[in-house]
């Protein structure tokens, strides 16, 4: 069930120049989410940031009752998050959307840009769970965007691609040998800019595995209310904060 | 106790507060965050005849105090919502009123031909103000003789009380006011959004898909006053008032102003429960001024 909370700002742990990790913290119990489910957080004290901001959930501690996200500044609202001080209520809603499917999945390659590695961690433990074999294909611009890898390593393999080839291989992660290599993966999963993602599509349509893909278009409610984020697929717009924000991506319209 | 009975047509709600069609889907979204039985009436998203996708993404801007939307009506159509949705809904104690759209007169008698035989259905909004659709909508909303027009056909096809959702891009609303009212209108409400858009000045191109859109929130709420204040002393049927209401304080100033009921819209995307406060605060007002009926409030604002 959806709910609105009040959290207290619990702490940053700063990733590098301008992504964080925020960890807010309730006295109330954390609502139960799945990997894919995203919040809508109102920011404080932000003047011209007037509605919410929705995020990917990063982690989830239930003993703790703290919920984290992953926030790569882009603007006003991120770079407003990043000055919270101790005691500062954040109202979040939560959990949002529909998550990430992993029945039937052996072998999975989660392909990640940017700040879209952030579903990643509860991903890659539900599939480590469910016995899945996970590899991590994350692309960045250069070494300094390449973030929570030792995270990633606790739950399978890390590949990386930097464009400018300051770490892992050289290029867009679409070029990464992984694709090309002997390719067993039975399902990929992916997360990043749009331009990756459909790159990423096109690839899983050819070799003829699903791919899920997790869309961040811009929302006003969050909730299924005001058909502002939706998405063209096969079956007419759907909402991205409800009917997503995870889609096979079979089912859209931009893969055709 | 605080009397938080209104009176708007045929229609006795229990308080006031209202949702804005377009903000609050069919109320089930919002099931989760509050009790919808509390509401004085929910005005459900904007039916068309058929169903229709709405506009291409993007549909939506922030500006820094409200924002734009192009949504374009996107919904089912309304044989669907009265065999799919109604039945989901009806149960709930409070008022159902159907927001009623077309792009020719035919097409808004067809859709309230239907829900005129749909027992609970006690009112609709006619909506002549959409400003995000190619045809009709708020075409209609912002001349008076075609104003007029559809209030006037719709009024022939229908038996219960009739709300007519009045554009705010017209040069004088009361005019449009007093057309409706005298083609039977049971009530307006206003105001809908104001047609703005935003440009995006790295690619410069616009941020919406249909380069205009509606602007709602803070930003307008001191036109929408106005246009309540105005249109409150234009005609003698009820004024249900909004835009922009963000909290009690707004509420009471649109009631002030002459506002009969009110609706809460893009105040409901930053706090779901939002409706429930300013509820509240109603009543905490009434109690601090020796209110007894929230009613008399209505048109009393007092001279400078």
């Amino acid at each position: 069930m959806k709910q609105i909370q009040d959290f207290k700002f619990s702490g940053y742990k700063w990733l590098n120049y301008s992504t964080y990790i925020l960890t807010l913290k309730t006295d109330e119990s954390v609502a139960g989410l799945e990997p894919g489910n995203f919040a809508e957080l109102q920011i404080p004290d932000a003047p011209g940031v007037f509605l919410r901001r929705p995020f990917s959930i990063l982690d989830v501690d239930h003993k703790k009752n703290t919920l984290s996200f992953y926030i790569k500044i882009v603007g006003k609202g991120t770079r407003q998050l990043g000055k919270l001080k101790l005691g500062d209520k954040v109202s979040v809603i939560y959990p949002l959307g529909n998550s990430f499917t992993v029945n039937g999945t052996q072998k999975a390659l989660l392909v990640g840009g940017g700040s879209g590695v952030a579903p990643f961690l509860l991903l890659g433990r539900k599939l480590k769970k469910h016995g899945v074999d996970v590899t991590f294909l994350i692309g960045a611009r250069t070494k300094e965007d390449v973030l929570l890898t030792e995270e990633f390593e606790k739950l399978g393999k890390v590949l990386v691609t930097t464009e400018d080839g300051t770490m892992g291989q050289t290029g867009l992660v679409t070029q990464h040998s992984a694709f090309t290599d002997d390719f067993t993966f039975d399902k990929i999963y992916t997360c990043g800019p749009d331009p990756m993602m459909k790159a990423v599509a096109r690839i899983a349509k050819e070799k003829g595995i699903d791919c899920e893909a997790s869309l961040e278009n811009m929302m006003a409610c969050g909730i299924g209310a005001c058909l502002c984020c939706v998405t063209e697929t096969i079956h007419g717009n759907k909402r991205v904060c409800t009917e997503g924000p995870v889609f096979n991506t079979k089912e859209l319209v931009w893969l055709i | 106790m605080v009397d938080l009975n209104v009176h708007i047509g045929d229609l006795q709600l229990k308080n006031p507060v209202g949702t804005a069609s377009g903000t609050f889907g069919f109320g089930e979204e919002y099931a989760d965050f509050m009790d919808l039985n509390k509401l004085g009436a929910i005005y459900v998203k904007g039916l068309t005849a058929k169903h229709r996708e709405g506009n291409p993404y993007p549909r939506m801007a922030e500006t820094s105090s409200g924002m734009l939307n192009a949504v374009g009506l996107q919904n089912k159509g309304v044989d669907y919502f009265i065999s799919n949705i109604w039945p989901r809904i009806k149960h709930y104690d409070t008022e159902i009123i159907p927001n009623v759209n077309g792009s020719t007169v035919e097409e808004y008698i067809e859709v309230t031909e239907k829900l005129n035989e749909v027992e609970g259905i006690n009112a609709i909004e006619l909506n002549i103000s959409c400003p995000n659709v190619k045809e009709g909508g708020m075409a209609f909303g912002v001349s008076c003789p075609s104003a007029m027009a559809v209030t006037e056909a719709v009024r022939n096809v229908f038996d219960k009380t009739l709300i007519v959702k009045l554009s705010p891009n017209v040069t004088d609303i009361t005019e449009i006011a007093k057309g409706v009212e005298d083609m039977g209108a049971d009530a307006v409400s206003l105001v809908n959004t104001f047609l703005a858009m935003a440009i995006d000045v790295k690619t410069r191109r616009p941020v919406l898909s249909t380069v205009t859109g509606g602007l709602s929130g803070p930003a307008i709420k001191p036109i929408a006053l106005r246009m309540v204040w105005q249109v409150y002393h234009a005609i003698k049927i009820p004024v249900i008032g909004m835009g922009g209401i963000m909290n009690a304080t707004d509420a009471i100033e649109f009631m002030l102003a002459g506002a009969t009921a009110i609706q809460i819209g893009t105040a409901n995307f930053i706090d779901p429960q939002v409706t429930l406060k300013i509820m509240d605060g109603l009543v905490s007002y009434c109690e601090e001024q020796n209110i007894s009926k929230i009613s008399d409030l209505t048109g009393q604002l007092r001279n400078i």
